[in-house]
């Protein structure tokens, strides 16, 4: 069906964006810059989750390893400012580009699979680079690595300042979702989809089921590279633990609950998870300290109990573009 | 004949301790429109499945239009000309018919890795998706998902989805499977349509649109070609009668005017 | 982190290779090999049978561990807290399955991966309020010494404990398996579910008591190797990924496929760490072989289950049948 201009779908993403980009001044305007960080560490998480909603939600795949791409993008980002390359126009894009080329290797091979070894074999695959960086003491091993500063972006913004970084992250952002927006009309997108509702229709047409696939994969992975590129930058460290398959389940997680296969559910999710541990951090619930004193250093009990419930209680199965059994 | 369209010498495929498809040898003339006959469990949907590549024979040949094309993906085969329809009906049960043949289109003209231009702008795309929901008779019916089908037309559209990458060598598996004899002379009247310049291995349980469409019909009995040949020949073939399912076969012979 | 060295473990890369050392570290690697073994047969029955991806498997190996630390304590001898420790977990496994994971039987493998995910983040917490975020447990003092196997061959006695129980538990679960009439139907669920409804299996009943199994295997482990790596909250998940490496390997749903994988895994993960540093110290410059040989060693599991799938994509066993 051809899509004229709609107003009405604009409508949602104009009054995030002004959100959005009020927040910030308003946050300082109170006095509460620290916010302002833990809204770009948000903002950094929707891009990372975004990314696997790509290859999650649309592709159908559901790779439980995408903290690998994630984390490969932080290293090489660590990495390279800790080696004195100050750049983030260096740094960033060579992120993306090692994560892609992560994920053209390991998809090459996990694609040839289905089903459950096709989880299980992404997942392996992210613990083999978790275990490689906790072994590598030039990386800095198990403890990790402390960066100096955050990297120089040039013109005039200096990154080092928390909303100049929200800022731009914000506009990578927007830039990532924009590019889903287009590339779900597109060809390749409709592709995706269709190979996702039906594999096996899908290459009875004659679709390249496992190219394109695993272009999808690619795409994810970089986009995820670059996530983890900020996410360093923002934290000025990296450590073993952004590989870790329970940082792949998080982001899992927030693209369940953010709504799969959809525009905004990686950022959704983001908001929603986050959110709610930082809401359980900080302000503190009368009736829940009682029962359990302290209850803010078990939120992820409450993450638990919120998936759990969402998974057993969505009403058409979980993710929506899933029947009851898969093929 | 003259240099066959498709063709198959040897053939075998083995699941465990079965033999699916044991030495199978076929030729299919260019135009025909070829009818695989045999008793349920014969390896009639697996003998598709090797000529659509979407299952790797054990042993033989599968030579189209003068290539041999055994090694080649499924998706090269639909390049190549090859297209198959499922017994089972296998659609894009949430996308539209016409979203159904608009992936077939596009999946037939030109890259699936346009990142950015939006299809909905592809207007010839869904031109040639709407003439082909008119040819399988859902003219009108283009906005409906496919699973709000009725399965008349679900058959219709699975029929619709192989012809839409124009093949020269269209696979039919039993499309007139669960059809009622409106519906069947519906499929009956699309195949005819389809037959002129596309060559057609028909596999159906229906005898009389077999007996009707056919130019030739091969019978298939535990993955072997029991017998091969023109409608009449088959129809007085002993064998046939006696490994198929007999009965019926003899009384067709019997009722049936020459 | 290293899953089978004792605290000695870093740093040191070259070593004279001695038989000695080749011999303890085979038994070692033996010892890992049965433990896993005892976790993949859990964990590929569930998958095989019901066919649902259980990722909080691990999460009944950490109530082992901490059942039995518990009872330890509570009963004041090794053996009987280890012996009650096998059947709570067991029990907590089964009124885990009759509760909640028999509704996502029906459901798709991300569903179940998702669920039994939470479930990890809940038991975590749950154990974390209970009993804080670690508890000791300690070798038997009579199985503290090391037992001499050959003229100068000095190995742990409690690790030998650990080999012969396993052994003995491999075996026990053969005979189940193999000899008895609860075997064949587990067997005929695992190869084929319709046939095994059709036989008039009581599903229901061979589902908890499949589960129940596993999580009794996961207690035996997490118990007996409690006194060797640590009881803390989120043992189960390290080990988890090996045990899911171990069944890829093996083939989904065959119990051999999971003692063969065991055994090469538990063979290469700890060989590997003794040997390919020495090895790559034999060809390198120093300061690449002691990163490098670490690092191969600690990722060679994964390698050898990425060549496994190259070329056998199912795994090298095959207990499902065709669709």
């Amino acid at each position: 069906m051809m899509r004229e201009p709609n107003v009405k779908a604009w409508l949602g993403p104009l009054l995030a964006a002004v959100f959005a980009i009020a927040l910030p001044l308003a946050l300082r305007a109170f006095g509460q810059v620290f916010y302002v960080s833990f809204a770009s560490q948000v903002l950094i998480y929707a891009l990372a989750a975004t990314s696997l909603n790509l290859v999650l939600g649309y592709g159908g795949m559901v790779s439980f390893g995408h903290a690998a791409f994630v984390g490969a993008g932080a290293y090489v980002a660590s990495l390279l400012l800790h080696a004195g390359v100050d750049s983030a126009w260096i740094a960033w894009p060579a992120a993306m580009a090692v994560a892609a080329a992560i994920a053209l290797a390991t998809g090459a091979i996990s694609l040839r699979t289905r089903g459950v070894y096709f989880i299980m074999i992404t997942l392996a695959f992210a613990q083999m680079l978790f275990y490689l960086a906790n072994s590598i003491k030039a990386w800095g091993g198990d403890e990790g690595l402390t960066l100096a500063r955050r990297p120089a972006l040039g013109f005039g913004v200096d990154l080092a300042d928390e909303l100049s970084f929200y800022y731009v992250a914000l506009a990578i952002l927007a830039a990532a979702l924009y590019a889903l927006h287009r590339l779900a009309g597109s060809r390749f997108g409709h592709a995706v989809v269709a190979m996702r509702e039906n594999e096996t229709r899908a290459e009875g047409v004659g679709l390249p089921v496992f190219r394109t696939r695993l272009a999808c994969f690619v795409i994810g992975g970089a986009v995820g590279g670059l996530a983890g590129a900020l996410l360093a930058c923002h934290g000025k460290y990296v450590s073993p633990n952004v590989l870790h398959w329970t940082q792949s389940g998080t982001l899992m997680i927030m693209v369940i609950l953010g709504g799969v296969g959809r525009l905004w559910g990686g950022v959704l999710g983001a908001v929603a998870l986050l959110g709610l541990e930082r809401f359980l951090a900080d302000f503190r619930i009368g009736w829940l300290a009682a029962l359990v004193p302290n209850y803010a250093q078990h939120t992820s009990l409450a993450v638990g109990v919120v998936l759990l419930a969402a998974v057993l209680f969505a009403p058409r199965g979980l993710a929506g573009w899933r029947r009851a059994r898969d093929g | 004949m003259a240099e066959p369209l498709l063709s198959v010498r040897a053939l075998a495929k083995r699941f465990g301790g079965v033999l699916a498809t044991d030495g199978v040898s076929l030729d299919l003339a260019p135009g025909e429109l070829h009818a695989l006959i045999g008793p349920n469990g014969a390896g009639k949907t697996t003998l598709l499945a090797q000529l659509a590549g979407s299952l790797e024979p054990d042993a033989g040949s599968i030579v189209f239009e003068g290539r041999d094309i055994a090694a080649l993906a499924q998706h090269r085969r639909v390049a190549a000309g090859i297209a198959r329809s499922y017994q089972i009906t296998s659609l894009f049960a949430r996308l539209s018919v016409r979203d159904n043949l608009a992936l077939a289109v596009q999946a037939r003209s030109g890259s699936s890795f346009v990142f950015w231009r939006p299809r909905s702008a592809e207007a010839a795309l869904f031109e040639e998706a709407r003439s082909i929901a008119s040819k399988i008779g859902l003219a009108g019916r283009e906005d409906v998902r496919a699973d709000a089908l009725s399965h008349g037309e679900q058959r219709a559209l699975e029929v619709g989805l192989a012809l839409a990458t124009r093949p020269r060598l269209l696979l039919l598996d039993e499309p007139m499977a669960g059809l009622g004899p409106e519906e069947t002379a519906r499929m009956i009247g699309l195949i005819e349509r389809v037959r002129g310049g596309t060559t057609v291995l028909l596999v159906e349980h229906d005898m009389d649109a077999v007996f009707r469409l056919a130019a030739r019909i091969s019978v298939l009995v535990n993955g072997r070609v029991l017998a091969s040949g023109s409608p009449e020949a088959i129809r007085g073939n002993s064998d046939v009668k006696r490994a198929y399912l007999g009965e019926e076969l003899a009384a067709r012979t019997t009722s049936d005017p020459p | 982190m290293p899953l089978n060295t004792p605290g000695d473990g870093s740093g040191q890369v070259l070593f004279t290779l001695s038989w000695i050392l080749l011999v303890e570290q085979a038994l070692n690697g033996l010892q890992f090999g049965l433990m896993l073994f005892l976790l993949a047969a859990g964990l590929t029955l569930v998958f095989g049978i019901m066919d649902m991806i259980n990722l909080a498997h691990g999460s009944l190996y950490m109530l082992g561990a901490f059942f039995a630390s518990a009872l330890v304590e509570a009963t004041g001898s090794f053996v009987a807290g280890v012996l009650l420790a096998v059947p709570a977990t067991a029990l907590a496994g089964m009124l885990l399955e009759r509760a909640l994971l028999r509704t996502l039987y029906a459901r798709d493998h991300l569903s179940q991966v998702l669920a039994t995910f939470a479930l990890i983040l809940i038991l975590n917490e749950l154990v974390r309020i209970v009993w804080g975020s670690d508890r000791p447990l300690a070798m038997p003092a009579a199985l503290s010494g090391p037992v001499e196997l050959l003229p100068g061959l000095y190995y742990s006695s409690y690790r030998l404990l650990i080999i012969g129980v396993g052994f003995a538990v491999a075996l026990l679960l053969h005979w189940l398996v193999a000899r008895t009439r609860l075997g064949m139907w587990v067997r005929a669920g695992a190869s084929n579910r319709e046939m095994a409804l059709a036989m008039g299996v009581d599903i229901g009943m061979l589902f908890t008591f499949v589960f129940g199994l596993g999580a009794a295997l996961c207690a035996v482990a997490g118990a007996l190797l409690s006194p060797l790596l640590a009881v803390q909250v989120g043992m189960g998940e390290n080990i988890l990924i090996v045990a899911f490496v171990v069944i890829v390997i093996g083939g989904i749903g065959s119990i051999r496929g999971a003692f063969v994988g065991a055994l090469l895994v538990g063979a290469i993960d700890t060989l590997g760490r003794t040997l390919l540093p020495i090895a790559f110290s034999a060809f390198l410059p120093p300061q690449f072989a002691s990163a490098a040989g670490p690092a191969i060693a600690s990722i060679s599991i994964y390698l050898l289950m990425a060549v496994v799938l190259f070329f056998r994509p199912q795994g090298l066993f095959q207990a499902r049948g065709q669709g």
